[in-house]
């Protein structure tokens, strides 16, 4: 008993001192002026990272403008024609792709997106997130579509549903709850991804919301920030860190408020 | 009630279907598990499917609203006449037939998603069947004849999981008879219930036979020799015998089906 508390605590130590390191450092240096104000030269006081802030959620919203319905289409085509070769395809390279270090989608990217357009944009980083997040939400579609009674489709046939009617009103939308908190795991994957997006969004210290311009985000400001020699970055690098766990906590929490509004009793 | 029972006076007359199989048969592969099977369904009655397990009477039932073909390597041959039409002829839609010849699982199948008042106007809603003012009288109509309104009608608005399973089967029987079919077909649908919802289901079933023809699949004889008019008795998916189900139990023609429901095998 001594010897599993003893690993807990050890197991834990770390990340106690880290959420108690960030929140001290990271809160010390966050002020509103951190989500409104453009980042200041160095030597001048205040500044923030309203830039990086908007640029993380529109990659991550085009990265899942993109991914989402090609993610779930691929995942409902898989669970509904398992065992076929296509289907089989599908899972394996969902497999194969969510093992890809992350740098080497960011390479695939520049090398498809970044090269044939001559520079870098907020295009080329949202289309490697949108990458990341792929596999994520196939392999998480086709599981919670295997989960649906098959009855369930059956009776929507019987009841003279169409097949398209019967697959979109009945199966996917039982299957709703669990594919939403595992695409809020996605989304909060792809927010803390930093390398992929070095040489494809590769930051900006000024406003752009264009896909055609480079753009900044998040961990790339703290990238940034945190390996520079100056002691107001650095801190500003903290408050970013911690901006970005926050974000990440609280769609933990949301994705587990969406996995628990399952529907009363399931269905045997 | 008064005016439940005016919506009901709107209903078009009764028109329970004379529903036939002709030289039937299914396959799953090259498995087939119905051979040749040629009955006739009597409107206004009850018929029973007797058998022992894996005889192949739901795969029977599945037939006759075209639900056995979208099963993975499934086919079917000969014909199922629903009164004069051959509902495998090319040009009729198996959509169009499922609304006529409804199908109730073994096990409740409401859908989770929906609320209980959704769920009975489920089907009607996927064929576009009526406009939206009388979908309450629809659904209050059902449920009925689903001898369920008394439980439910003041939480229509609930999930169907808050449900018991007796009264989940008896929803889907509600769901099923909204979309007013011809013929109502059962795959044992009280394997999965308690006695004192078994009893209601199976009153409710005879009750019904006035205005849906009715097609049950049982294991249970003593269920059989209660609810239903007629029985059939199937065995390695052949229709070894069809008869009145008083004659059938009391004075068997061939020596399969007596052996069965004395009890000697299955």
């Amino acid at each position: 008993m001594a010897v599993v508390v003893a690993a807990t605590a050890f197991a834990v130590s770390p990340l106690a001192a880290l959420g108690g390191h960030l929140v001290r450092e990271g809160g010390a240096a966050l002020h509103w002026s951190f989500f409104t104000a453009l980042p200041a030269p160095v030597g001048e006081p205040g500044g923030g990272m309203a830039n990086a802030v908007v640029g993380t959620l529109l990659l991550v919203s085009i990265a899942s403008l993109m991914a989402i319905p090609v993610g779930v289409g691929a995942g409902l085509y898989a669970a509904e024609h398992r065992g076929r070769p296509l289907a089989l395809a599908v899972r394996f390279v969902s497999e194969v792709l969510s093992g890809v270090p992350s740098i080497v989608i960011g390479i695939l990217s520049w090398e498809f997106v970044v090269r044939p357009m001559g520079h870098f944009s907020a295009l080329a980083g949202a289309v490697a997130l949108a990458i990341i997040m792929l596999p994520l939400v196939a392999r998480a579609t086709e599981e919670m579509v295997l989960l649906v009674p098959s009855a369930l489709f059956e009776t929507a046939l019987a009841l003279g549903y169409g097949h398209a009617r019967a697959v979109v009103r009945v199966v996917l939308r039982t299957a709703l709850p669990g594919i939403l908190t595992a695409l809020l795991v996605a989304v909060a994957r792809v927010a803390g991804e930093t390398a992929p997006l070095l040489f494809t969004a590769f930051g900006n210290h000024f406003w752009s919301v264009s896909l055609r311009e480079p753009v900044s985000a998040l961990p790339l400001q703290i990238f940034t920030y945190a390996i520079s020699p100056y002691d107001d970055w650095r801190a500003l690098a903290w408050a970013g860190a911690l901006v970005l766990v926050g974000l990440a906590v609280i769609l933990g929490i949301a994705a587990r408020v969406t996995m628990r509004h399952r529907h009363g009793r399931r269905v045997r | 009630m008064a005016a439940a029972s005016a919506d009901r006076a709107d209903v078009p007359p009764v028109t329970t279907a004379r529903l036939a199989a002709e030289g039937l048969g299914a396959y799953y592969g090259p498995t087939r598990v119905v051979r040749d099977v040629t009955a006739s369904f009597t409107p206004g009655r009850v018929t029973a499917i007797v058998g022992p397990s894996g005889c192949g009477k739901s795969t029977l039932l599945r037939c006759l609203n075209r639900l056995h073909e979208t099963g993975r390597d499934a086919r079917t041959t000969g014909r199922v006449w629903l009164d004069d039409v051959d509902v495998y002829a090319p040009d009729v839609s198996a959509v169009a037939v499922r609304r006529q010849v409804a199908l109730v699982m073994q096990r409740p199948t409401p859908f989770p998603t929906l609320s209980i008042e959704q769920n009975v106007v489920a089907g009607l809603q996927a064929a576009h069947a009526r406009p939206t003012a009388d979908l309450r009288a629809v659904t209050e109509d059902a449920l009925r004849r689903a001898a369920l309104w008394s439980e439910v009608s003041h939480r229509l608005r609930a999930r169907p999981g808050t449900l018991s399973e007796g009264q989940q089967q008896r929803l889907c029987i509600a769901r099923a008879l909204a979309t007013s079919p011809r013929v109502l077909l059962l795959d044992e649908p009280t394997a999965s219930l308690d006695p004192l919802s078994v009893q209601k289901i199976e009153e409710l079933v005879y009750g019904l036979r006035d205005r849906v023809t009715v097609v049950m699949v049982t294991h249970n004889m003593q269920q059989a020799a209660r609810v239903s008019d007629e029985t059939a008795f199937l065995l390695h998916g052949e229709l070894v015998e069809m008869a009145a189900t008083t004659t059938l139990f009391t004075t068997p023609g061939d020596p399969r089906t007596e052996a069965y429901i004395t009890g000697r095998f299955g």
